[in-house]
């Protein structure tokens, strides 16, 4: 007999539906999977054999032949378990299946047939409601991430024996209740940053305007503790962007399918590689670009990092997403984020000036060469961090995360008015920037500086975005000379 | 200097309008060797020069110039916003007035620096190649950058490379003179109208023939023969051997001037007459500084003022000079927030006082503060 049933497999973050068919005739008893299958779904063999078995269902001594269609989409993962089990019961005639006629169902099997989670739930329930699906069952684990998908219903369920309810011909499991996501509290608080007044003007400006950060200072300055303080002064997500930070990272198996209006934030290791940074390998899979999207990529030792690595951010970072072409397929991923990175001014850290630095002209020469790149010139504020005196560390906690975190909703706003619905001003357009509202000694300043530091043209557009960002956290509707000021000051300069 | 300023005879203005008539004439006589021989002529008077070059059409060239009316020159050049001055004015530069070779009126345009002004103790001119090295260009910027900050006159040709960068480079400290083979209206070579332009801004474009006259082979050379009198010193930055500049270095000492020049790679075909210069008793130019220390005296050089300071600004410019490198340094030091130190700090760059680094800290340049109005 010939049973039919759908699930989904993922590809980069993307949710496909695959059409899971099972055949049970006679014959010598076997049990194989055609239609691209990787490792794990091959070995889904077993994992249904136990899990219906243990189930009290009986396993049919037959030849099975499982065709998972469409033929030439590779099929990764454990997520079709579930939906093989169905279709083999449903060939066997062990269960009626045609209630579940328009349903789709995710989930991986245990032995003893417990369905566990899957990457990429939320995704998969979207990609059902996109491809007119009545409805999907997921692992009771998925279903708070799942139901957040809007026009489709999701059920859970948590063991396989639950769909012994179908012989009563009622499709199993139970509604899922949509999670509300996580607020930002529990996020490390900027109140911890003690002093450094300079420093939190970047963090808050960097926050409001989406530019890039480079802190500059010895170890132990508070550059980490600041950047990880970052998401908590950020706009929570909203609306739609809970959605695609949510799918992101639950196609990469993040969060535990917890939903957060927190911003992502991801900190990789300086010795990540080019691929692990931007996403790659085969089939290609995201990297931490994507991960950080919506949110804050740091990079710390900013200088250690491979050259590859570094100049693979510069495209995705100026495009907001980043297409990895393969041999077997072509991805193209969401990459908007904020650049924050640290370095240490020559390699032991402390600083040319500081008498006990030892390191060469020239070994200090090629450790800073690294901030000569063309990646660098894409950082919107330089800020130089010095170790907080003692008074400051004794003094009095810094201004609170929520205040900030205020000004920089209130600077945001208007910046959705000027340039349309969560754009931030680091994102606007050359035709935009010519737009902004300059006062007349703001644009002599800056015609100065452009005069004797014969600016580039990004650099020059590059201050306009970041004074705007300065006025718009003052108020102020015109870019006042005190603002372009500030602006250039965080200007980098060229390594010399 | 105003357009309508009247510092030129008509007796001198003709013979301006008559060596641009005489064009063509010039060119074929000193076709061969327009260097050597257009200096030549151009000292005849006159008469004699019209015979020299056209002996055929002689009598009619002078009818035409004798007739020229004064009214109908001063009329041209007030429609090309030119003025003119003639060597019988006290305006007329001094390096002109005691050199046989010099045209007897000058014809300008633009008014950022009074003709009476160029003399020969503040005066240098820097010529070189067209064809030039970026090593070429980077120096001939920077000597006019330090000349111009010095307060110095920077003379050069506006022409393409050497020239060019050296006005540039002046430009961005101060005004700057641009001598033309063509009438002074018009910006030669085409590229450079920009240049002409932010030239004529702060500074003087000049030229012995009137406004609309077209430039030949033999202008060019006739030009540096102007460049060279003007100036107490020339100096050549790059030319190859046979360089039209060191006809100008030749002019120069024979005017009686101080010559100098940048070195370049003994290899190098660029600075083969630079270095050939130098062997034969040019003063060897590394910069700037070299040319301050000839013109005003070895170590004697002017302290480089900057542009006059705003309230505040000269407290953080102090802490900048104790030793606080960072805006929090800074902030803490004059017991100020942190954003406005930053952005005073960001002022004075632009004004070129400080010098911000890579990693976010700021230096001192060598600029000096201006005196304040009490201590000047």
């Amino acid at each position: 007999m010939l049973a039919e049933t759908t699930s989904f497999t993922l590809d980069g973050i993307a949710a496909r539906m695959v059409r899971v068919e099972v055949d049970v005739h006679r014959g010598l008893p076997n049990f194989q999977i055609v239609g691209l299958p990787d490792a794990a779904v091959r070995e889904a063999r077993e994992r249904v054999r136990a899990a219906v078995v243990n189930c009290g269902f009986e396993f049919p001594l037959q030849r099975i032949t499982a065709s998972l269609a469409p033929a030439d989409l590779r099929k990764a993962g454990p997520a079709i378990d579930l939906a093989l089990a169905t279709a083999l019961l449903g060939a066997s005639g062990e269960l009626t299946i045609a209630p579940l006629a328009g349903w789709s169902l995710v989930g991986e099997l245990a032995l003893d047939g417990s369905v566990r989670p899957v990457r990429g739930a939320l995704a998969m329930a979207e990609e059902a409601r996109e491809s007119g699906r009545r409805g999907v069952i997921v692992p009771a684990a998925n279903g708070p991430e799942a139901a957040l998908a809007e026009g489709i219903t999701v059920l859970t369920i948590e063991n396989f024996t639950e769909l012994a309810s179908l012989r009563e011909g009622e499709v199993p499991g139970r509604v899922a209740v949509p999670a509300p996501p996580a607020g930002l509290e529990g996020l490390p608080d900027l109140a911890d940053l003690r002093g450094q007044a300079h420093l939190r003007t970047a963090v808050e400006i960097a926050a409001a305007g989406g530019h890039g950060l480079l802190m500059i200072g010895p170890p132990g300055a508070g550059k980490s503790l600041a950047a990880r303080r970052l998401p908590s002064v950020l706009p929570p997500l909203a609306g739609e962007e809970v959605l695609e930070v949510a799918r992101i990272a639950s196609a990469c198996g993040l969060g535990n399918g917890q939903v957060s209006s927190a911003r992502p934030f991801r900190a990789p290791h300086h010795t990540v590689s080019a691929a692990g940074l931007v996403g790659g390998g085969s089939p290609p899979r995201p990297g931490e670009i994507t991960l950080a999207h919506r949110g804050v990529l740091f990079l710390d030792e900013l200088c250690e990092f491979s050259r590859p690595a570094l100049e693979a951010l510069r495209e995705p970072l100026e495009a907001g997403s980043v297409t990895i072409s393969r041999a077997k397929g072509r991805q193209t991923l969401p990459s908007r984020f904020t650049l924050v990175a640290a370095a240490n001014p020559c390699p032991c850290g402390r600083g040319e000036d500081d008498p006990r630095c030892r390191c060469s002209e020239v070994s200090a020469r090629r450790y800073r060469a690294a901030l000569s790149g063309a990646l660098v010139d894409r950082i919107d504020l330089v800020v130089a961090v010095n170790q907080p005196s003692a008074e400051a560390l004794a003094g009095p906690a810094g201004e609170g995360s929520s205040a900030v975190r205020e000004r920089v909703v209130l600077a945001r706003e208007r910046m959705a008015e000027r340039l349309g619905d969560g754009r931030t001003n680091a994102e606007a357009e050359p035709q935009e920037v010519v737009d902004f509202e300059v006062t007349a000694a703001a644009a002599g300043l800056l015609a100065k500086a452009h005069r004797s530091w014969q600016l580039s043209g990004r650099a020059h557009g590059r201050i306009l975005r970041v004074a705007r960002t300065v006025a718009d956290l003052a108020g102020a509707t015109a870019i006042g000379e005190e603002h372009m000021a500030a602006a250039i000051q965080f200007r980098r300069r060229s390594v010399e | 200097m105003s357009i309508d300023a009247n510092t030129a005879c008509p007796e001198c203005l003709r013979r301006s309008w008559l060596t641009a008539r005489l064009g063509p004439w010039i060119q074929t006589v000193v076709d061969d060797r327009p260097g050597r021989r257009t200096p030549e002529l151009l000292r005849l008077e006159s008469e004699d020069l019209v015979h020299a070059v056209a002996a055929k059409q002689a009598d009619e060239i002078l009818t035409w110039n004798g007739a020229l009316s004064e009214a109908e020159m001063r009329a041209a050049l007030e429609n090309a916003e030119c003025w003119a001055c003639c060597r019988h004015h006290e305006d007329f530069p001094e390096g002109l007035e005691d050199c046989a070779d010099a045209p007897v009126a000058l014809i300008g345009r633009g008014s950022g620096i009074p003709l009476a002004e160029i003399r020969l103790g503040n005066s240098v001119t820097v010529v070189g190649a067209r064809k030039a090295t970026g090593y070429g260009l980077e120096v001939a910027a920077s000597i006019g950058r330090e000349v111009a900050s010095a307060e110095l006159n920077v003379i050069s040709g506006m022409a393409l490379g050497i020239d060019g960068a050296v006005h540039r480079g002046a430009l961005e400290r101060g005004p700057t003179v641009a001598v033309l083979g063509c009438g002074p209206d018009r910006p030669y070579p085409a590229s450079h109208t920009r240049l002409y332009r932010q030239i004529l801004d702060r500074g003087l474009a000049i030229s012995e023939v009137p406004p609309g006259a077209d430039a030949w082979r033999w202008s060019f050379p006739a030009r540096n023969r102007i460049m060279a009198a003007l100036s107490g010193m020339t100096i050549v930055v790059e030319a190859a051997s046979r360089s039209g500049s060191l006809i100008t270095a030749e002019m120069a000492s024979d005017a009686g001037r101080d010559v100098g020049a940048v070195p370049g790679p003994v290899t190098a075909g660029a600075a083969a007459g630079t270095n050939e210069l130098i062997a034969s008793g040019a003063a060897l130019i590394r910069g700037g500084q070299d040319v301050l220390d000839r013109m005003l005296g070895a170590g004697a050089s002017r302290p480089l003022f900057g542009p006059e300071l705003e309230p505040g600004e000269s407290e953080v410019l102090e802490a900048v000079e104790a030793g606080c490198r960072t805006v929090d340094e800074v902030a803490t030091r004059i017991e100020a927030g942190s954003d406005g130190a930053a952005m005073v700090l960001a002022r004075l760059e632009v004004k070129g006082y400080l010098k911000g680094s890579a990693v976010g800290t700021w230096a001192r340049t060598s600029l000096a503060a201006y005196p304040s109005p009490g201590e000047r």
